[in-house]
């Protein structure tokens, strides 16, 4: 089903009018009740006035993550007075990111989620298990309010406690399940370790997100658990989850262009680039009213498609993550992403999607050593075999990325399996303390 | 006559080894023969045990990576040209030897040699033809 046709199957044409109105009036609101922006606006100059048309955009600032960190705790809230809710996303370096909603907000987030669960198939009456965290995260909520909002049955079971989650899908049978891939996973483990048939899971469709994961891992997930999954999009900054979703076309992720309206430039010149190049995705919160922000820099790398998509929808659609302009690291002066080392990992038969990028520098040359864990169905009780299968594995990474790396076999949950984001890279070259 | 052969993956890291041998220890089961060989950052250890499937199926659960291979054992003279003897029977038959590794059976004064062939049946078959003495699941179980 389409949640809301007006806005998912508008045309392009009736919806730069809205946007375009809908950016008119953000602009106003935010000259007069918002410090930092008016700030700016007067600094370059930029009067409400002239902001009449969505494609005015490009005269306005762009927003950074720092912005939201130098403001810490409240000082980019636009209407603290009628704030009801406050999330807070933790932070490397430095003070968290906090945001905050007013009412008409959390209406917005339960839309636009309920948007995401259709999107992905859901219908109401159907029971969803939450097990994205609940609490300052806003993976657990988003998705709670979407449920509501739908009608669904939701199982709130928050992220942990596995053998509960697994116990509790048995025996109520859900069928969606919202979390992390990197859980869906583990989950997966836990699940063979307990003896249970992942197969058997009542779960037909999982809505998985908050970290990237590539197209190999999801047909792992979907093999293994015997479901259809899906990706979705979102950052709190922005909303929460709700920004963008994947329907069963699997290709690319609806964005909600009607509330998020979305550019994509390029990250070193800040320009446009073209429908369909990849360049870092860019964000206004049109209607939001509690922190509003123009022009957000994701820091996600993406590339954008306004082609009408086979399920009718309009809205244009995004790639899968293909990298972060910030989780990159550089490697003797090449990009590297995680997300390659992945593809690689999962192209290769038998080796599992856990592993571990270690940059360190020795004699001042960087030297990236790539941690795999050995499973079951890739190890040999010979030295040979495993060593074939370590150069195999350090060949293809080594073609991907274009760099010599150092692959390291490790024995199984070496690695730490997160029930959050997973971490990927360790970095102890110290170039960034 | 084969037997199995347990092969666990581990890393070059201190404990391992004594993690592996406790985890059989708790569960009762007897090593009767076991090599490790290695590698820079891994080995594999290697073990001959009674109930071959069940110490795998709990080491599974334990967290390890385990391998179930077919091995021949052979008996030696515990005497100076008891090996050549029997690897002199191996190599006229060009068998090819993956690895082995010997372990001696003081009371019988016998050495029991463990092959891994990459063609186990064929082995068998050459050796029988020249009297080499297979050890069966029965006697090692004695052991």
């Amino acid at each position: 089903m389409i949640w809301n046709k007006a806005f998912e199957c508008a045309s392009r044409t009736e919806m730069r009018k809205l946007q375009s109105e809908r950016l008119g009036k953000l602009v106003r609101y935010l000259w007069a009740k918002n410090p930092l922006y008016s700030k700016r606006f007067a600094e370059q100059g930029i009067k409400p006035g002239m902001i009449r048309d969505i494609r005015d955009i490009k005269k306005l600032p762009f927003t950074v993550k720092e912005d939201l960190r130098d403001s810490y705790p409240f000082a980019l809230f636009t209407d603290y007075k009628n704030t009801t809710e406050i999330h807070v996303s933790s932070g490397t370096t430095g003070n968290p990111t906090v945001v905050g909603y007013t009412k008409e907000d959390l209406k917005l987030w339960s839309e636009v989620m309920a948007r995401t669960l259709a999107l992905a198939g859901a219908h109401p009456g159907d029971m969803i298990q939450v097990a994205y965290g609940y609490g300052l995260f806003t993976g657990g909520l988003g998705f709670h309010y979407g449920a509501l909002e739908m009608g669904l049955k939701v199982l709130p079971t928050s992220s942990g406690v596995t053998k509960r989650q697994l116990k509790l899908m048995a025996d109520f049978r859900p069928r969606l399940l919202a979390c992390t891939p990197s859980y869906a996973l583990y989950m997966l483990d836990e699940a063979r370790a307990l003896g249970l048939d992942p197969r058997n899971s009542s779960w037909e469709i999982g809505i998985f997100g908050a970290e990237p994961w590539s197209d190999p891992m999801r047909r792992q997930i979907e093999e293994a658990w015997g479901m259809a999954a899906y990706d979705v999009y979102g950052l709190s900054e922005i909303i929460g989850p709700g920004v963008a979703q994947e329907c069963p076309a699997k290709c690319g992720l609806h964005l909600q262009w009607d509330v998020f309206f979305p550019e994509v430039i390029d990250p070193v010149s800040g320009q446009e680039v073209a429908d369909g190049e990849r360049g870092e995705l860019v964000i206004t919160t049109l209607t939001k009213r509690g922190i509003p922000l123009l022009r957000y820099r994701t820091r996600d790398l993406v590339s954008i498609n306004y082609d009408r998509c086979s399920c009718g929808r309009t809205t244009p659609r995004i790639s899968k993550i293909v990298g972060r302009t910030d989780d990159m690291i550089i490697v003797r002066g090449i990009n590297v992403f995680p997300s390659q080392v992945e593809y690689v990992l999962l192209k290769i038969e038998g080796t599992a999607p856990h592993y571990l990028l270690v940059v360190d520098r020795k004699n001042n040359l960087d030297v990236l050593e790539v941690w795999v864990e050995v499973d079951q169905k890739m190890f040999s009780d010979e030295i040979k075999q495993l060593h074939a299968l370590e150069s195999r594995i350090k060949n293809e990474i080594d073609g991907v990325l274009g760099i010599d790396v150092t692959v390291k076999l490790v024995e199984p949950r070496t690695i730490e399996r997160s029930e959050g984001k997973a971490k990927r890279v360790i970095d102890k070259r110290g170039l960034y303390s | 006559m084969t037997h199995i052969q347990l092969s666990v993956f581990l890393e070059n890291k201190k404990g391992r080894l004594y993690d592996v041998c406790s985890a059989l220890g708790k569960q009762g089961v007897n090593i009767r023969a076991l090599t490790v060989a290695e590698s820079d950052n891994f080995g594999v250890l290697r073990l001959l045990v009674k109930e071959p499937h069940a110490a795998a199926e709990w080491l599974k659960r334990e967290g390890f990576v385990v391998n179930e291979t077919e091995v021949v054992a052979l008996e030696v003279d515990d005497k100076p040209g008891g090996l050549a003897k029997v690897l002199g029977a191996i190599n006229k038959h060009h068998i090819n030897v993956e690895y082995m590794y010997g372990f001696v059976e003081p009371l019988a004064r016998k050495a029991i040699m463990v092959f891994r062939f990459d063609d186990p049946a064929a082995a068998l078959t050459a050796l029988k033809a020249d009297h080499i003495k297979v050890i069966t699941s029965k006697e090692l179980g004695s052991i």
